[in-house]
């Protein structure tokens, strides 16, 4: 039986999903008997290719996000929001409280300690969009896999249940929001 | 309990939630008597011993002559109530979604955590999202006052707070304000801040909020993650909020 | 408009507010009418004259705090010396005509909607319906209304704005509203000389005038049908301290202003049923709860209750009866179609924010100040003070079993004829319509946007509390109509009318605005429709009050009968975002000055 392919990405995230799939420790032995992983921070490639299953962590905030995001939905059957961030746009979202010149302006400009201060605008910087979204307010989603960041135990429900073909579901003491 | 209630003959008559039979006494509601029964039927904006308000709409039910908000709907004889019904849990999960994209609720940054009912519920319903988008309202946050903290991003409108500022403390600090989607929280003060009112640590209403709204000021994530009201508990758990208020009362307040 | 010279004598603000405060409360001592003078005088209502409010009133800060940030015609920041609104209705809009009449009007005066000048001098936005349906395109400056407008118009008012021409000066043909009676039946007729009704009434007793509007099967005309007859025993049997008489003036349904022209025309015939009411359940108090839009209305009302004052039918031992007394106060609302549900109404009448009430209890038990109250429409009281002169039988004569008596519509939309209708129930559709001389009729939007839409196949449908029920509107639509912009426009009215008290219809009426709007824009997805669908009824069966209740009967019943209106404007593709990805970005593009390709995404 050919492996199941997956992928793996950060957006506007901490990296704290991917730290907490690792957290599966010697399980992750097991689980790449079934699995393989292409684009992701793991492997270290590139640029997604037909995948089985795609994992997002981090929300929307910027056009590379955006370009990452769409890459992901074209090249994976399954897409999943994962975590707190991808789910609702989680800490990145509050400077959706401010708009984007009042947080420019306090980073880069009137902050504490800032040294020659001046918004940054080289045309190698992705944009910033003027509010961090959800991953679904993008791109359509197939499953979300909440947490902040979710645990090793839930990422293995979800891919286990993928990966015997059933509709993922997650028993409550899996589910929580932090 | 049913015991006790059925050797009382005063006012006494049964309706019957998902086809168990429940006693109720005259002038109780659909609510009270499920309660007194053991018997869950979801709900946020209701706290035994306050008035019942019926604006969170979680505690829908269906009757026969069609849908009722079990808070504030009196109990009638022979009433036959749907409450546990995979469709109610769903028209639940969908109003708990919107509560949760209609303000700025960021859990893993919240005090509240473990300790929230709106997250609880959403739990117990098994939402994993939002569903729908989020409206991003600019809401005020009034950190004025020395010991209390009013965070109206993560406000549910759900006027407890109100009640028991009136009911139990006998003061009025708080009131909603605005029309629609722009309702929001106000503190009945000359400058409209808390530190201006006459809201006290030890008023039921500074406590009483059940999601991360009202906080007592220095007292965040004293409980290790694990050991919180709802790491422990089910939402759906019959007396549990009694427990809430006092747990978080801290002594020396 | 600005502050009189006699005003401008106080030293200080303070003693201005409160002597504007205790002077316009021992006038009329209800919290609107404070607000509503402070609003005119100062444009705005300051938070220092929340405070003196509320201190003179002795309410809670908060409360009037609240009450100001709830009704539309209340301001925190301060207004232009003209405000002008233009009603967004679908039958006396700005768009009424196909052009953009505030689009305009904001052209040649420098203004965006809803903003204010730099300069003060104007503010402009819109408005929900303001009930002039039958006269075209329709504003309010300083709360007056100007009808039948039109592009020639619009560069007069700017003219005349630019110039701070008073009021007074402008066209006085520009504030004619008429009747645009057409078909008169039962009621409209003949007006009632005053005091007819009540002579009769006081031959009979009020037993058995009670039991003859019982016996007439006469039913409320404001849209819920219940058995007046019935409410009057009710509010009758009630115990209470007091009991008290309210008529429903709020007219705030889209498409409705058949009240507007009973108001104006027939208020005697209004004010003596509201007497008889009185009289059979024994009320010495009433109160007409006049919508802010129909304030122009305020001083004829106020002239016939002072009419009747003096030919002794209200006041003290009205037609010599001893202890029969019972008098009339008048409340005018401030921009808010909640108060049109009765307890809601009552609860801005004892100067609240209009939250409707948890029911049970219904008034005619617990309604204003918790006394036993009836609530009634304008032409249900009117109903009734003609079937005490006229009897039960005359009444029931017309009409069918269930649906006595007759029904006056007011009937607006794509054809020459707008104007107010009566007919006996159980007319049909195409009889109405025959009689508009509405030729292509593709829908009918039958009892204003809370109602019915129905689509030609219907048109043998009849008016009536068996099929459709109407409180009083029509709206036709032809052929030529985007019936997807006018279930859009409704769709932006629920979610501005929603009191925000329920979260299915606080929240639930924002997504369906929003999700209809993305629908419109070229941007739904089959999935979008299919959210809507299921929105729409959770919406609609689950929302505490009938506002809630109704608000996605526009969308169901389009979804139902003209699925196409929906279908043509979908994309067919799996998903599509909601938001304008590109125009996300613009606020980036400008703090850096960059406009590189990938400073952009399609
Ligand atoms: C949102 C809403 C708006 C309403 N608006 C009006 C109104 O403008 N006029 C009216 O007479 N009834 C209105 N009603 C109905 C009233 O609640 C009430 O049923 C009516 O005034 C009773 O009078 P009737 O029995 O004479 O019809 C409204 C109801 C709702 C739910
Ligand atoms: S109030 Fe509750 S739901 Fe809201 S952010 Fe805090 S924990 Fe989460
Ligand atoms: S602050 Fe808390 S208790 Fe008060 S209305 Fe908001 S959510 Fe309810
Ligand atoms: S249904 Fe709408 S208008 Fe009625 S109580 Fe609920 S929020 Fe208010
Ligand atoms: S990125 Fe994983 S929780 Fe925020
Ligand atoms: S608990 Fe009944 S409506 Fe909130």
């Amino acid at each position: 039986m050919s492996k199941i392919r997956i992928a793996t990405t950060s957006l506007a995230g901490c990296f704290g999903c991917h730290m907490s799939f690792l957290d599966m420790d010697e399980r992750l032995v097991v689980l790449l008997e079934h699995v393989e992983f292409n684009r992701s921070p793991f492997t270290d490639i590139k640029h997604c290719g037909p995948c089985d299953i795609g994992l997002i962590e981090g929300g929307v905030s910027n056009v590379e996000n955006v370009h990452v995001l769409r890459e992901f939905r074209d090249n994976c059957k399954i897409l999943i929001a994962v975590g707190a961030c991808a789910i609702n746009g989680g800490v990145p979202a509050m400077r959706n409280h401010f708009n984007l010149r009042e947080c420019l302006e306090e980073a880069y400009v009137n902050g504490v300690g800032v040294e020659n201060p001046q918004i940054p605008n080289d045309v190698e910087l992705p944009l910033l969009l003027d509010k961090v979204h959800p991953i679904h307010d993008v791109v359509r989603v197939d499953y979300y896999l909440p947490g902040c960041p979710p645990s090793a135990d839930a990422f293995l429900k979800i891919l286990g249940d993928l990966l015997a073909g059933k509709e993922p579901s997650l028993p409550h003491n899996l589910l929580h929001y932090d | 309990m049913s015991t006790d209630t059925k050797q009382n003959p005063i006012a006494q008559n049964t309706i019957t939630i998902d086809g168990q039979e429940i006693p109720f006494l005259a002038g109780q509601t659909i609510m009270d008597a499920a309660l007194a029964a053991g018997v869950y039927i979801p709900h946020l904006c209701h706290r035994q011993g306050l008035t019942p308000h019926g604006s969170c709409k979680l505690c829908v039910v269906d009757t026969g002559s069609g849908s009722a908000s079990a808070c504030t709907m009196p109990a009638v004889a022979g009433q036959r109530i749907s409450n546990n019904t995979p469709a109610l849990n769903e028209v639940r999960k969908t109003i708990t979604q919107m509560l949760f994209i209609e303000g700025n609720h960021i859990c893993p940054s919240c005090e509240k955590c473990g300790d929230c009912t709106l997250q609880a519920m959403a739990y117990h319903l098994g939402m994993l999202d939002g569903h729908f988008p989020q409206f991003f309202q600019r809401r005020e946050v009034d950190a004025s006052h020395p010991t209390i903290m009013l965070d109206r991003d993560r406000c549910i409108l759900c006027e407890l707070c109100v009640r028991a500022s009136r009911e139990v403390d006998g003061k009025n600090v708080f009131a909603i304000a605005g029309r629609g989607i722009n309702a929001h929280l106000v503190v009945n003060s000359v400058s409209g801040k808390l530190v201006d009112s006459d809201l006290e640590t030890s008023d039921m209403a500074a406590h009483i909020c059940p999601v991360g709204a009202i906080l007592i000021k220095e007292h965040g994530y004293e409980v290790p993650i694990g050991q919180r009201t709802f790491d422990l508990h089910q939402v759906s758990e019959i007396g549990l909020e009694k427990t809430i208020p006092t747990k978080v009362r801290q002594p020396d307040e | 408009m600005s502050i009189s010279s006699a005003d401008s004598n106080f030293s200080n603000m303070t003693d201005l507010l409160r002597s504007i405060i205790s002077r316009v409360y021992a006038e009329s001592p209800h919290l609107l009418h404070v607000l509503y003078v402070l609003q005119r005088q100062f444009l705005h209502i300051s938070d220092e004259a929340i405070r003196e409010v509320a201190a003179h009133l002795d309410l809670p800060t908060s409360q009037v705090d609240a009450v100001v940030e709830f009704y539309s015609f209340f301001h925190k920041i301060p207004r232009g010396r003209y405000d002008i609104l233009f009603s967004n209705c679908t039958s006396c809009g700005y768009l009424a005509r196909g052009v953009d009449l505030m689009a305009m009007l904001g052209q040649q005066l420098g203004i965006v909607a809803d903003n204010t000048r730099g300069d003060g001098l104007v503010s402009m936005g819109q408005t929900s319906c303001i009930g002039m349906c039958d006269h075209g395109a329709a504003l309010l400056v300083n709360g007056m209304p100007i009808v039948s407008l039109n592009a020639a118009m619009i560069a007069r008012i700017a003219a005349l704005v630019e110039a701070e021409t008073p009021l007074e000066d402008w066209p006085a043909g520009w504030f004619q509203v008429d009747d645009n009676i057409r078909v008169s039946g039962l009621l409209l007729k003949d007006d009632l000389s005053a005091g007819t009704g009540l002579r009769a009434m006081l031959t009979h007793g009020a037993a058995d005038t009670l039991s003859e509007i019982i016996q007439s099967n006469l039913r409320g005309r404001g849209g819920a049908g219940f058995s007046t007859g019935m409410k009057w025993q009710l509010c009758r049997e009630a115990q209470g301290a007091a009991h008290y008489v309210v008529c429903n003036a709020d007219e705030g349904e889209p498409g409705t202003f058949k009240d507007r022209v009973l108001l104006h025309s027939y208020a005697d015939s209004l004010f003596e049923g509201m007497t008889v009411c009185a009289f059979a359940v024994g009320a010495k108090q009433g109160y007409l709860y006049l919508r802010g839009e129909y304030r122009y209305l305020l001083p004829h009302l106020q002239s016939v209750l002072a009419r009747r004052r003096e030919l002794g039918l209200l006041g003290v031992d009205i037609l010599g009866q001893p202890g029969f007394s019972f008098d009339i106060d008048i409340v005018v609302g401030a921009g808010a179609y909640i108060c049109g549900e009765e307890s809601a109404l009552i609860e801005s009448l004892e100067g609240k924010r209009g939250i409707p009430r948890v029911r049970p209890p219904f008034p005619v038990t617990h309604g204003y100040r918790g006394q036993p109250t009836v609530v009634n429409n304008v032409e249900t009281f009117i109903a009734a003070a003609h079937i005490v002169l006229r009897g039960s039988a005359w009444f029931r004569a017309v009409g069918t079993e269930k649906s006595a008596g007759s029904k006056i519509l007011s009937i607006s939309g794509d054809f020459a004829a707008p104007g107010i209708y009566e007919y006996p129930f159980d007319v049909t559709i195409w009889q109405v319509l025959d009689d508009c001389g509405a030729k292509d009729a593709q829908a009918v939007q039958v009892g204003g946007p809370s109602g019915t839409l129905i689509n030609s196949a219907e048109f043998d449908r009849r008016l009536g509390f068996d099929d459709l029920s109407t409180g009083g509107s029509l709206m036709i639509f032809s052929q030529a109509r985007d019936l997807l912009a006018v279930i859009v426009n409704f769709a932006h009215f629920f979610a501005h009318e929603s009191c925000g008290f329920c979260t299915p219809c606080r929240v639930g009426t924002v997504l369906l605005k929003n999700g209809l709007d993305k629908i419109a824009g070229g941007h739904g997805t089959r999935h979008d429709l299919d959210e809507m669908q299921r929105l729409a009824t959770l919406v609609k069966c689950r929302s505490h009050c009938g506002l809630g209740q109704t608000a996605a009967n526009p969308i169901l019943d389009g979804l139902q009968r003209f699925p196409q209106a929906f279908e043509q404007r979908l994309v067919h593709r799996d998903f599509e975002p909601h938001f304008d990805l590109d125009a996300a970005l613009e606020e980036a593009r400008q703090i850096s000055h960059r406009d590189d390709a990938a400073a952009h995404i399609e």
